[in-house]
């Protein structure tokens, strides 16, 4: 409280000073009517060692002025390592100051703030403190910047150190620490002391501390801090590694770390040996030699081997046209003279050890979180094929019909949106208005499709492929036909942007996030109408038995209407969710049909668990795979679908098969 | 009589259900024997498993002189032993001629390659004819079976089983949708049939059955309930129970 | 009727072959290589790709309509056939021509250096100049061409082997068969996959060695197509013409009859299956050449559901309707696609062919289905006056595969 009001007064006289110091003018030279002020005071009492500053003698004068509490203390102190103060040859005085007009100065007294009349520049000297006394004089002001009362500061200067570390900031960190009243920023400072420590640090067993501290940490800046300790260089001795090098570990030339040409590189450079030459290096010195149809004596057109080359090479050296080469034998022999070696940069091994074992530790934990990111990506990929797969589970799984066009119907969904969203700016609002709309648009063409084509050909599920398949076609032409070739956006709403972070590590976008919860919705309603109500009822009967659900009085022509339209529908929607994250193109369909097929196959045809399993196996190791080879998720693919295939060997009838007769051999 | 196929303490469970329970019984060379029973009684399962169709849960099927246990084995390997089988429903290939229905099931090699190069030898075709004959099918040789009666159709696959040369044929309902002169006719056959071969008949039909002239096996929830000749099993208090209602 | 041969017992055979040759003879003659000049070269080639097809299509009757097995993968198979061929063309002529640019050079190339600029030709598109392990034998015409039988027959016999076993059938298997057909498209377009990704393998018009114009080139593979869809067509009326061809139409018709008898279903849909895959690679060998580029995309499942669509507009279960189909359809959209079919205006639209005839195709396709199961084949019964008997709506098996009541004769 005290401390702000003083900064309010020295504002105060920031401000007023202008008006004061004209004033002043007119009353003659302020130092010759005005007495030191307490900064101008401390500065005289350390004046020799101000003007004339070295680095091993500054820190106390520096100490002293920051030490001294006083308001004005840090101006000074930025004035002075800016090379902006001055001292005043009449009397020892010392003032900001800056180039007037006409090679003046103009001079701004510290205690008051008040601007002095131009004088001469050669009234005044300019005080040039050298790089190392400023970088002292920075640090002290870092202290300043620490302890400051805005927090804005605080956290610039907090930002600053822990993008440019360095060794001076570990003092003024530590101190600045017991004061800090906001307990975060308590905890920023405390994490930073740990990290400049690890850098830094002088005592190795607090070094160390630090290191084990950190363990398990995170944050990339911990591993950033980490990293450089263990950083390695490589390097050759002659004979056996020097004592007390700080080695990773020793290297053999030819391995897969150490080539063999590196290796005799690296010796080349250092034992001054003739460097190594490779073979289109020598072609080009032949090709630059050739003499008369022949290169050292080796006539050209026998130059088509590896040896002859050699040959020639070595005549040409022996004629002294080209420098020497070493053959494989003196190769051999210089690699075997010397020892390669990793060394740290980092003299302690102790330091180097712990490091390792923090690294070690914090790559277990990234490798555990890691396993649990993949895990959500996996969830989100099972909870798209379920949603692809699900409409198929009724078409296919519980009809029995194939139906090669669920992707188109998937496409029309999508496209749906994408018309809504034209005509409906708000993405909110056209996002609840195109879910249920894709819904009736798709059910329609389903409900049309069965009465059309499909109601002609139950138990020929093969001509039922194919027919739909005609349709698939041609719902995709007349898509493009319609929309064009090019990608269309449905874009999400803006609530549904961005990522849910949960740490450094995982994290998983908020589409994926509704698009789990929009599977979990249609899995409880497709239990719903399947186990509740009277449409799921005739549909198992007319599925179980059709001739009996029959003479029962149940429709099955309606009910196998309503039940393709409603798998139809739940396509549709599914189109919707899935344009959200992905390009709405006609051959949106293409790309999830097989998968979907996938899925209810691997899953056990006519059974909505085994649907959730078999997307959640799909799913978890297309993600799998991705993860074992992340450059190619094409590859990917390729080997689930072997996996596939594998897996239909040994459960041929899905993960969730029905047994016995009903099963339908 | 030497014992051709011994089923011993067979089971089967289809989703909880108990299809055949312990199932234990044999068939002699060269005997007829019909295997009677209510519906679910596992008169079909219990052919199913004979053919390999269905793996039971537990028991042995013995084949022959050798012993072979025919449990594992596929169909085919099964077929090739020497069981043939005759389905409820007439299953010949209606795209086919007779000639070539008949041709198809000869006793011949059955590996894919001695198949693709083979050709018919005189001793075939006189078979082929033969066999026609004896199925009274003789004037339909060049017909396509889908278009034969029903009752032709059956004979037809009769006849198709007899051209395998099976030791073991198992009829399931031959008799159903018959008129009664085709009736007799397939007495006649299977009669004639069960003086080389074992021959098992499964029916309802108790009319067809006494005509058979045999020892009757009488199946009952998945185990034999009763065996002998027709007028004993149906003088057998639990039969008529089963048979009756209670 | 006892043992006639069975070119006697199938007199479409005769009238297959000779259609094929008078069509061949025509087209040469007709030719700007050979003959008058009244066919472009680029139509010959059509022609001649069409003839590929046509043979590949009676592959897939063979399987599907003679076996009851829609395989969705053939024309993977095809197109595996076509990569081995053109691995050898591909590096055939890249190495003719880097020996020629290097025979200029003053010191004359090792042998390493001379594989190493082919690799670098053939595979800078893919940032590498490695060769991968499959092309150990593309510098050996007559290890390629085993190979364009071998691969296709072997992946066949692999998957066919692992599909039968766990007797998969039906559609379960036309899906297996899909994903099979997908995965391979999709390692293929891969960098790494060694076959040049997306990029797929290029200038296959050019053989090696010859200096003969494309003229004359594309008669010879016209040649070439005819007489291996003459020899395809014999070999498959042979193989579905006895006792063979008995039992697999039993196993279309119904499966479980035929395992009753004794025959082992799994092993003659395996042989079906490799015999057909076999067909197909050397289809696809003759027909990449003469296409001049083979990619991935040409693997796409779509291509072999188009396959499946080409043998039923044709009526499948009998070869020369699979030949028609293919021929029709693929030579009437190559029309409708190429541009040019004239636009229809309507005043208020314009219907512009290369993008509706898809849409027509694709219904077409749904009504051949369901009013004309079969085909353009059943045309051929209208002249011989076969008249189908009523079945009631039965079927002829209880095969999913098994012939339709409306595909009876």
């Amino acid at each position: 409280m005290i401390k702000a009001l003083k900064a309010l007064a020295l504002l105060g006289a920031l401000i007023l000073g202008a008006p004061l110091s004209a004033q002043d003018t007119a009353t003659g030279s302020p130092a010759d009517t005005v007495t030191p002020g307490p900064i101008q005071s401390l500065l005289q009492e350390h004046a020799a060692d101000i003007a004339k500053p070295s680095r091993r003698t500054i820190q106390p004068v520096i100490d002293a002025l920051s030490g001294s509490g006083l308001p004005g203390m840090q101006q000074v102190l930025q004035t002075w390592e800016a090379r902006e103060m001055y001292q005043r040859e009449s009397d020892g005085w010392f003032f900001a100051g800056e180039k007037g007009p006409d090679r003046t100065i103009i001079l701004t007294d510290f205690d008051s703030g008040e601007e002095l009349e131009p004088v001469p520049s050669d009234a005044v000297d300019i005080l040039r403190p050298n790089s190392g006394v400023r970088g002292l004089i920075a640090s002290a002001l870092v202290r300043f910047q620490l302890q400051d009362e805005n927090p804005t500061l605080r956290q610039d200067a907090l930002t600053a150190i822990s993008r440019n570390p360095d060794p001076s900031h570990i003092a003024p960190l530590r101190e600045s620490i017991e004061g800090e009243p906001d307990p975060a920023m308590k905890a920023q400072k405390e994490r930073l002391l740990t990290l400049l420590t690890i850098s830094f640090g002088e005592d190795e067993a607090a070094r160390i501390a630090a290191i084990e501290s950190v363990a398990g940490d995170l944050n990339v800046d911990t591993r950033g801090t980490l990293n450089p300790l263990v950083a390695t260089t490589r390097r050759l001795a002659e004979g056996e590694v020097p004592e007390g090098a700080n080695v990773a570990r020793t290297l053999r030339p030819g391995t897969e770390e150490l080539p063999r040409e590196e290796a005799y590189d690296l010796v080349a450079a250092e034992a001054d040996l003739p460097a190594r030459i490779d073979p289109a290096d020598r072609r080009n010195v032949l090709q630059a030699n050739i003499e008369g149809g022949a290169v050292g004596g080796v006539p050209l057109a026998e130059l088509n081997t590896i040896e002859a080359r050699e040959r020639a090479y070595a005549a040409l050296v022996e004629a002294g046209a080209v420098p020497p080469a070493p053959t494989e034998a003196e190769i051999d022999a210089a690699l075997a003279r010397f020892t390669f070696y990793e060394e740290y940069s980092e003299p302690s091994p102790a330091v180097t050890e712990a490091a390792n074992k923090a690294l070690r530790a914090i790559d277990t934990k990234v490798g555990l979180n890691t396993t649990l990111d993949l895990g959500l990506d996996a969830l989100s990929l099972a909870s798209i094929y379920f949603l692809a797969a699900i409409g198929l589970a009724i078409t296919f799984g519980v009809m029995g019909v194939i139906n090669m066009a669920h992707g188109e119907f998937i496409m029309m969904g999508a496209y749906t949106g994408y018309v809504v969203q034209q005509m409906i700016p708000n993405h909110t609002v056209s996002i609840i208005v195109a879910i249920p709309l894709a819904f009736a648009v798709t059910f329609a063409a389903g409900v049309a499709m069965e009465r059309l084509v499909i109601r002609w050909l139950y138990n020929r599920p093969l001509e039922t492929l194919l027919a739909t398949f005609g349709i698939s076609i041609a719902l995709q032409q007349l898509a493009k036909n319609i929309f064009g070739t090019q990608a269309r956006p449905l874009t999400a709403p803006g609530w549904l942007d961005g990522q849910w972070q949960i740490n450094e590590i995982v994290g998983i976008s908020m589409i994926r996030v509704a698009i789990f919860v929009l599977a979990i919705v249609f899995l409880l309603f497709f239990l719903f109408l399947m186990k509740k109500t009277r449409l799921g009822l005739e549909t198992r009967a007319v599925t179980q038995n059709p001739r009996m659900a029959a003479s029962m009085g149940i429709n099955p022509g309606r009910v196998n209407m309503l039940t393709f339209g409603l798998g139809s529908g739940i396509a549709g929607i599914a189109g919707v969710a899935i344009g959200l994250y992905a390009k709405v193109t006609s051959e949106l369909g293409t790309d999830y049909i097989v998968q979907s097929f996938m899925t209810v196959v691997v899953g056990g045809v006519g059974n909505i668990w085994g649907t959730l399993l078999g997307a959640g196996m799909i799913g978890s190791l297309q993600k799998g795979i991705e993860w074992l080879n992340p450059s190619n998720t094409l590859a990917a693919q390729t080997y689930m679908i072997i996996f596939i295939i594998i897996f239909i060997q040994f459960r041929p009838r899905g993960i969730i098969a029905l047994k016995g007769r009903a099963a339908g051999d | 009589m030497s014992t051709l196929l011994e089923v011993n303490g067979i089971s089967v469970t289809f989703d909880g259900y108990k299809a055949i329970r312990n199932l234990s019984f044999n068939i002699g060379e060269a005997e007829l024997r019909a295997i009677i029973g209510p519906n679910g009684a596992g008169k079909t399962t219990f052919m199913d498993i004979v053919t390999g169709k269905t793996k039971p849960d537990e028991g042995k099927v013995i084949w022959g002189e050798m012993s072979r246990n025919l449990v594992g084995m596929n169909e085919a390997r099964i077929a090739q032993a020497g069981i043939g089988r005759k389905f409820q429903k007439p299953t010949v290939f209606e795209d086919q001629s007779v000639r070539e229905n008949l041709t198809m099931a000869l006793q011949n090699k059955r590996g894919w390659s001695s198949v693709l190069f083979w050709k018919p030898s005189k001793a075939d075709q006189n078979r082929v004819v033969e066999l026609a004959a004896e199925i009274g099918l003789a004037d339909e040789l060049e017909r396509t079976s889908g278009e034969l009666s029903h009752g032709q159709k059956q004979w037809l696959e009769i006849g198709m089983l007899l051209a395998q040369e099976p030791r073991l044929l198992l009829v399931d309902e031959p008799a159903a949708g018959m008129t009664l002169a085709e009736r007799e006719h397939t007495t006649d056959i299977l009669k004639e049939a069960a003086k080389t071969r074992a021959v098992v008949v499964v029916e309802h039909d108790m009319e067809f059955v006494r005509r058979l002239e045999c020892k009757v096996t009488v199946l009952h929830e998945g185990s034999v309930l009763a065996e002998g000749s027709l007028d004993h099993v149906t003088s057998n208090p639990e039969v008529i129970e089963v048979y009756l209602g209670r | 009727m006892k043992n006639r041969s069975f070119i006697a017992r199938n007199p479409s055979i005769l009238v297959f072959l000779a259609c094929l040759g008078i069509f061949t003879l025509a087209v040469t003659i007709a030719s700007e290589g050979f003959g008058l000049g009244l066919i472009s070269t680029s139509f010959v080639k059509t022609l001649g790709k069409t003839l590929c097809l046509c043979l590949v299509a009676v592959a897939m009757d063979l399987i599907w309509g003679y076996c009851g097995i829609l395989s969705l993968g053939h024309f993977a198979f095809f197109g595996l056939g076509g990569y081995m061929i053109g691995m050898w063309l591909m590096y055939e002529r890249t190495r003719l021509i880097v020996t020629e640019s290097m025979a200029a050079q003053e010191i004359p190339p090792t042998p390493q250096e001379v594989v190493d600029a082919i690799g670098t030709q053939i595979f800078g598109v893919v940032g590498s100049s490695e060769f991968p392990l499959i092309w150990s034998f593309a510098h050996s015409l007559t290890v390629q061409l085993i190979l364009v039988v071998a691969v296709p027959g072997l992946l066949a016999l692999v998957f066919g082997w692992l599909a039968f076993r766990s007797r998969v059938a039906g559609v379960y298997l036309s899906i297996l068969t899909q994903a099979m057909t997908l995965a391979l498209a999709l390692y293929l377009f891969q960098n790494d996959s060694g076959l040049r990704g997306n990029n797929g393998l290029s200038g296959l018009q050019n053989l090696p060695g010859v200096t003969a114009s494309q003229d004359v080139v594309s008669i010879w593979f016209l040649w070439a197509s005819a007489l291996a869809l003459a020899l395809g067509y014999l070999l498959s009326a042979w193989v579905v013409s006895g006792k063979f061809g008995s039992v697999i139409r039993g196993i279309r018709d119904n499966e479980a009859r035929v395992r009753f008898l004794g025959y082992s279903v799994e092993t003659y849909k395996l042989a079906m299956f490799t015999l057909t895959a076999c067909i197909a690679g050397i289809a696809g060998a003759l027909y990449y050449p003469q296409a001049g580029i083979i990619n991935p995309a040409e693997i796409a499942p779509i291509a072999s559901i188009y396959l499946a669509v080409w043998v039923a507009i044709g009526g499948r279960g009998r070869l020369y309707g699979a030949v028609i189909g293919a021929a029709l359809v693929s030579l009437v959209s190559t029309y409708f696609t190429g541009g040019q079919a004239p636009d229809i205006p309507l005043g208020f639209y314009t219907i512009s062919w290369v993008d509706w005839w898809t849409v027509l195709l694709g219904l077409t396709f749904v009504l051949v289905t369901l009013f004309a199961p079969k085909g353009i084949g059943g045309l051929f019964d209208l002249v011989a006056q076969r008249a189908a008997p009523d079945r009631h709506g039965a079927d002829y098996g209880p095969d999913k595969g098994a012939k339709r009541e409306e595909e009876g004769q």
